[in-house]
């Protein structure tokens, strides 16, 4: 079961005190979008064996959703932040970049 | 026969004598006792019968390896099977009894297995299942449930209190041996928090057996020293009888605690689950000793050589009087001191190795025992307990020798390592060949949050089995052993022909032989998961603690591969049984899950209200009266508001306050429909769909002022529509400005409704709800006969309806003021099934019973509540997919039974033909169904392929049985189609 | 009014420590950008100032506590809350903010005793042991949302919703039935 830190009120705990959100970063497309783009809006979701980023959200504690950037082989937590953002922060790429070497970059 | 010795027993307590029975025979121990070292102590020696064979068993070991002795232990509720003797703990009136056997242990006749195992060979199980159908059936499944199994599952329910609890720190140090100890004195004196468990009783391991100097002390005084030095230090935490049961991602550990199991019945909890959270782990956990596979070497009285010492040194108990140890290596031989100690006999050692220079083997000829190199046991006399030895040469095929007579036999095949926490979350194991046994790899550890090693290992668990090893590896003393190597013995002897390889066990708990796991590896099954799962080896409640590296040693011989090549079995947790009870904790009973009340459950309690569960809320489905039964109930209830006044708790509607000057906008995308154009002081019925299309939740909105709005949801969805709510704004329209608040639970909310519903608010006065003031669908706030209220006119039944929300603290009594004002003009309280009929009387469609997920608003025809100027609203993508514009989609079309019966719940109109599956084709299925008094007779709605097209056409129902029930197609409003009755 | 009641009128239980629930307690949920001047303009009005993250502050009868990066939760005098809700609201009205009066959707717990932090230990997976004083700990008490923080010196105060009351109740009497401590003494939580 894993810990993670919530960035929004700084409280570390574990994985039932959250809510998980599948996979970060969705585009959403809307009414006037080609199939092909609703499609992947509404179906495709990476599955990686390895770095990952993800929605999660501190259900029993601040109530804020937030992002995770984690290895979904070894579990290891790159590092956590706010999702108002629609693409991972510099700081935390750097990281998995130094622990990932192989890693091919976000998307 | 095994016997109390007069003198020792350094855990035994010989002024307070227990009590206990085993299979009804009363027996005495000491306090200090386990089961094991009573039943030994009382010269019992044979403790069971074994799982396939029903061979007589005894004990074989003195920890948690113990794969025969285990006994049902207690009585009717408090009954439990499979309770290991080697490590409960012996309390005054344990009542004990064997397991695997009929009609007694002394004879029992499915012995008579032992004679036929040539046809109970690995896999006979599989192989039945190839035999006719009829054969397993009627032949090998009764035999088979009546002759295998462990011991009896109890009937009752567990009457015993389980808690949880949890725990952090920085270091857990799991294993409370010298290993261990030294390890949590070094964390500790670090300043760390840190967490030291010990699954036993005692502190210390095995050393205090063993013997030997640390750190320039007697162990035993160091023992002291440290747990006093331990004791002092307040970041240190010391807890025996807690078992590590598995270690899991990110440091966390599951641990079991035993608090009452000795005191069955006091009012204590009996296990105590510790869910630890540990920035490290280190495991001391120790290792365990190997069998030797000989011929024989599971008749009673044939033991591990470190538990003959254990029995004699910890409990004063002689396993025998003549005890020939057989082993592989110079640890077996402290048997042999401790045995000559305690003033008993010692026949012979008979050592696999050609040559034994070891100062242990040393000191034990130095005082007389002969010591047999080169040698192996061929075969063990005796059935129900050892009579003797057949001596061989260990490179030969069995050949004797000579025969010594004795009535133990201790065995000691090497050592394996305790790795299973380590392994547990993926740390990788080698093979170290000196020693025989698989390692942890420090190259390869278990990885935590940050990815760094979560798990270090300590002592004998690391492979560092010799005092000095051990107390290295924990980071005290230099790292020396004079102890001679030992010998890899897989098989003794090794060239054992079939008649011997059919008797010598490697899995004493599933009865499996090296014969077996030989065949297997014939058979083809080569993966070693394949062979246990085919064999049996490793199963069942030991989980092969004393199998499992013997087993894969003779399938990689008979692979011909080295052992590595081999591998082990995954280790999974829980490294011993935990109880289901523990698992549960204080969830159970009326705890087991949260039961949501509304502020007038205890009224509706208060009249015997029959429940329906609605979420995690329970709702009164209706208030049945004397000698009603629900139905009836039912009936008069939507009688009764229909002519006069219902009241209904509406408490557990959702009500989500949404505001900001981004609010309109955001309720816009939210809702199918226009939400920003409401009026202040309006209503409006509001749809919801996820991003596929599918209608999610429904509810009235209330506009409460220029930038806020109330959104009413369905009772179950509250939360999740709060939710969704956040996470649009969130994570999507950041940017926009709206605040959310789920105030459900802040109001009591009493649904008012019938014709006489504005006399009964008219009589609490305060407010003027005329039909002027409150119009339909419109709100008001004010003080209502007292109460601060918030009045919403809206109706879910075609009544003159009042929702009326007052603060949560007042809802008791204005339900109460409700039910006494009301007394005159028929006021009864009603129930959920009668606010479901009335709505399907109306038409109105339930979330959850027209909707499941794959319905959108289009196919209930509310194409009206959706909007067809807004450009974007959640759903509205989807919509356009050409399976959501698909005419052929079913609708929604009300259902009349042409004899007045109600059509059973979930039933499907057939059409002609068959699918591809070769089922009935379909032409569409019922929504939801009930009898109406109001029309009286029953009535439906359902989904019907071009259903609203086909008005007045008779379509056939599945009913009960093979029956067919006509229903005519009508429109889905049954009752006051144009509104007149709400609208007054 | 006066028959406003709260979930469990003061409910007792007298375990290893003592259980009790406190009756109707105000609360008042303050959602907007903490650090804007009007909203904190609008706290100095009632003698308050903003806390800082998971900080709870306690000045005269008034307790703030800090719940999200967006809201603050008053807790005063059941009576008077409705008043301060509305002037707060007032205060704010010019400004985009979202003040609502939540007392009764809400239960309040008191769990006093030197080992009230063993209670919570059974049900939370909060590190209760290094909640420091003036802290709040939003979690999950067993199946449900709760916050918890130490209102004296061997006492925690927590909240949850009302409709969970009775459960929560349950919870905390299992917890501290006498015979079940997990220590002899408060663990370390050094």
């Amino acid at each position: 079961m894993l810990t993670l830190t919530c960035p929004c009120c700084g409280v570390t705990a574990e994985e039932t005190e959250f809510a998980p959100g599948g996979e970060a970063h969705p585009k959403r497309f809307g009414p006037d979008s080609s199939d092909a783009d609703f499609e992947g809006y509404l179906f495709a979701r990476a599955n990686p064996k390895g770095v990952h980023f993800e929605r999660w959200r501190h259900a029993y504690g601040c109530g804020k959703w937030f992002l995770a950037a984690r290895c979904t082989a070894t579990l290891e937590v790159f590092g956590t932040y706010p999702a108002q953002t629609t693409a991972p922060p510099a700081d935390v790429i750097k990281k998995i970049k130094t622990k990932r070497p192989e890693w091919e970059g976000y998307k | 026969m095994s016997t109390r010795l007069s003198k020792g027993g350094r855990l035994i307590d010989r002024a307070k004598r227990l009590n206990f029975t085993f299979n009804g025979k009363p027996m005495q121990g000491y306090e200090g006792d386990t089961l094991a070292s009573a039943l030994l102590g009382a010269g019992q020696v044979m403790v069971g019968r074994s799982f396939k064979y029903h061979r007589p068993r005894g004990i074989i070991a003195s920890g948690v390896e113990e794969p025969n002795a285990l006994v049902g232990l207690g009585r009717n509720a408090r009954f439990e099977p499979d309770q290991r003797t080697t490590t409960t703990e012996l309390f005054e009136g344990a009542e004990t009894r064997s397991q695997n056997h009929w009609p007694s242990l002394e004879y029992d006749i499915g012995e008579i297995n032992d004679s036929f195992y040539k046809f109970l060979p690995a896999g006979f199980y599989y192989k039945t299942f190839m035999a006719p159908q009829a054969a397993w059936k009627h032949l090998f499944e009764p035999i088979i449930r009546k002759s295998a199994g462990l011991g009896a599952v109890p009937k009752e329910a567990d009457p015993d209190r389980y808690e949880q609890a949890y725990a952090h720190c920085d270091v857990l140090v799991v294993g409370g041996g010298v290993a261990g100890l030294a390890a949590a004195l070094r964390e500790g004196r670090a300043g760390k928090r840190v967490w030291l468990i010990e699954q036993s009783a005692h502190w210390g391991g095995r050393t205090p057996v063993d013997g030997g100097q640390i750190d320039g002390f007697e162990a035993c005084d160091w023992i002291k020293a440290t747990l006093q030095e331990l004791e002092t230090m307040e970041n240190v935490t010391l807890r025996t009888r807690l078992m590590a049961a598995g270690q899991h991602d990110h440091g966390y550990v599951i641990g079991l605690e035993s608090v009452g199991d000795t005191r069955p019945g006091a009012d204590i909890p009996r296990h105590r689950l510790w869910r630890i959270r540990a920035g490290r782990t280190i495991t001391a956990t120790g290792a365990i000793e190997r069998p030797l596979a000989f011929a024989g070497n599971d008749v009673p009285g044939v033991m591990l050589a470190s538990a003959v010492r254990d029995y004699v040194v910890n409990w004063a108990v002689s396993p025998g009087d003549r005890t020939v140890i057989v082993t592989n290596n110079d640890d077996a031989y402290r048997t042999a001191l401790a045995l000559l100690d305690a003033g008993l006999s010692v026949p012979a050692i008979v050592d696999a190795r050609e040559a034994t220079h070891g100062a242990l083997p040393q000191e034990v000829k130095a005082r007389g025992v002969r010591v047999l190199e080169g040698r192996g046991v061929a075969r063990v006399l005796g059935r129900k307990q050892v009579k003797g030895v057949e001596i061989c040469a260990q490179a030969g095929e069995g050949g004797a020798i000579e025969t010594i007579e004795c009535d133990c036999v201790a065995m000691s095949g090497g050592w394996s390592p305790v790795v299973h926490l380590w392994s547990h979350c993926g740390g990788k194991l080698i093979w170290d060949a000196a020693q025989a046994m698989f390692r942890p790899d420090p190259a390869r550890p278990p990885l935590g949050a940050d990815g760094t090693a979560m798990v270090q290992v300590v002592g004998a668990a690391n492979g560092d089995l010799s005092l000095a090893a051990a107390m290295g590896s924990a980071g005290l003393g230099a790292c020396s052993s004079d102890e001679a190597p030992m010998m890899p013995v897989w098989q003794m002897p090794a060239g054992a022909p079939p008649a011997l390889r059919f008797k010598s066990f490697l899995d004493f708990q599933n009865d499996v032989k090296v014969s077996d796991v030989q065949l297997a590896a014939r058979e083809g099954y080569e993966s070693v998961e394949h062979t246990k799962r085919y064999t049996t080896l490793g199963m069942a409640t030991d989980q092969g603690k004393l199998s499992n590296i013997n087993g894969l040693a003779v399938l990689s011989d008979a692979l011909g591969q080295p052992i590595p090549a081999t591998g082990t079995t995954t280790f999974r947790p829980p490294y011993t049984p935990i109880s289901l009870g523990a698992i549960a904790g204080e969830a159970k009973g009326a705890l087991f899950q949260p039961l949501r009340r509304t502020p007038v459950q205890s009224w509706h309690e208060a009249q015997n209200a029959h429940w329906e569960p609605v979420g995690q809320w329970r709702r009164p489905y209706c208030y049945p009266q004397t000698g009603e039964s629900h139905r009836e109930a039912v009936n008069r209830e939507i009688t009764n508001t229909r002519a006069n006044v219902g009241l209904l708790d509406a408490s557990t509607l959702g009500k989500i306050v949404v505001k900001g000057p981004d609010a309109g906008r955001f309720l816009d995308m939210l809702y199918t429909n226009m939400m920003s154009t409401l009026p202040v002081g309006k209503c409006r019925y509001g749809l919801m769909c996820n991003e596929n299309g599918f209608l999610m939740d429904d509810g009235v909105v209330a506009r409460l002022s220029e930038d806020s709005w109330l959104c009413h949801t369905t009772s179950g969805g509250a939360d999740h529509i709060h939710g969704w709510m956040e996470d649009w704004l969130q994570c999507e329209w950041w940017d926009w400005k709206v605040y959310t608040a789920n105030l459900t639970e802040q109001f009591a909310q009493i649904a008012v409704v019938g014709p006489k519903a504005r006399q009964l608010l008219e009589k609490l006065g305060g407010m003027d709800v005329s039909k002027e003031t409150l119009p339909f669908m419109q709100w008001l706030e004010g003080s209502l006969g007292g109460f601060d209220a918030r009045i919403c006119r809206i109706s879910f039944s075609g009544e003159l309806s009042y929702e009326i929300a007052v603060p949560a603290s007042q809802g008791l009594a204005l339900w109460k003021k409700l039910v006494t004002e009301g007394k005159d003009l028929g006021v009864m309280p009603y129930g959920t099934e009668a606010l479901h009929v009335m709505r399907a009387e109306k038409g109105f469609i339930m979330i959850g019973d027209e909707t499941d997920g794959t319905v959108i608003p289009q196919d209930l025809g509310l194409n009206w509540a959706i909007s067809k100027k807004k450009t974007d609203y959640l759903g509205k993508r989807a919509q356009q997919r050409p399976h959501m514009t698909d005419p052929n989609r079913w609708k929604l079309v009300g259902l009349e039974t042409l004899d007045g019966s109600v059509i059973p719940d979930g039933s499907h109109a057939p059409a002609d033909g068959y699918n591809a599956n070769g089922q009935r084709n379909t032409q569409g299925r019922v929504t939801s169904t009930y009898y109406s008094p109001t029309i009286g007779k029953g009535i439906a709605m359902g989904l019907v392929l071009n259903g609203p097209d086909r008005m007045g056409e008779v379509i056939e129902f599945t009913g009960e049985g093979e029956a067919m029930i006509k229903a005519r197609i009508t429109d889905p409003v049954f009752f006051d189609k144009d509104g007149e009755k709400q609208n007054v | 009014m006066s028959n406003a009641v709260s979930a469990l009128q003061g409910a007792t239980y007298q375990g290893f420590v003592t259980v009790s629930e406190a009756g109707l307690i105000g609360m008042i949920s303050i959602r907007g950008d903490l650090t804007s001047k009007p909203l904190l303009k609008a706290l100095k009005t009632q003698g308050l100032s903003a806390p800082a993250p998971r900080q709870i502050v306690t000045s005269n009868d008034l307790t703030l506590a800090w719940m999200s990066p967006d809201e603050l939760l008053l807790i005063c005098d059941h009576s008077a809350a409705a008043q301060r809700a509305q002037t707060l609201t007032e205060a704010l009205e010019k400004n985009h903010a979202l003040v609502c009066n939540v007392s009764d959707a809400r239960a309040l717990f008191r769990i006093t005793g030197s080992k009230a932090d063993q209670v919570i230990m059974k049900l939370s997976p909060a590190d209760i042991a290094r909640l420091p004083m003036g802290e709040m700990r939003r979690t999950r008490l067993a199946q449900v949302a709760a916050a918890v923080w130490r209102s004296a010196p061997d006492e925690i105060s927590l909240i949850c919703f009302r409709s969970v009351a009775t459960y929560v109740q349950g919870l905390l009497e299992t917890s501290a039935r006498p015979g079940s401590e997990l220590f002899e003494a408060a663990p370390s939580s050094s």
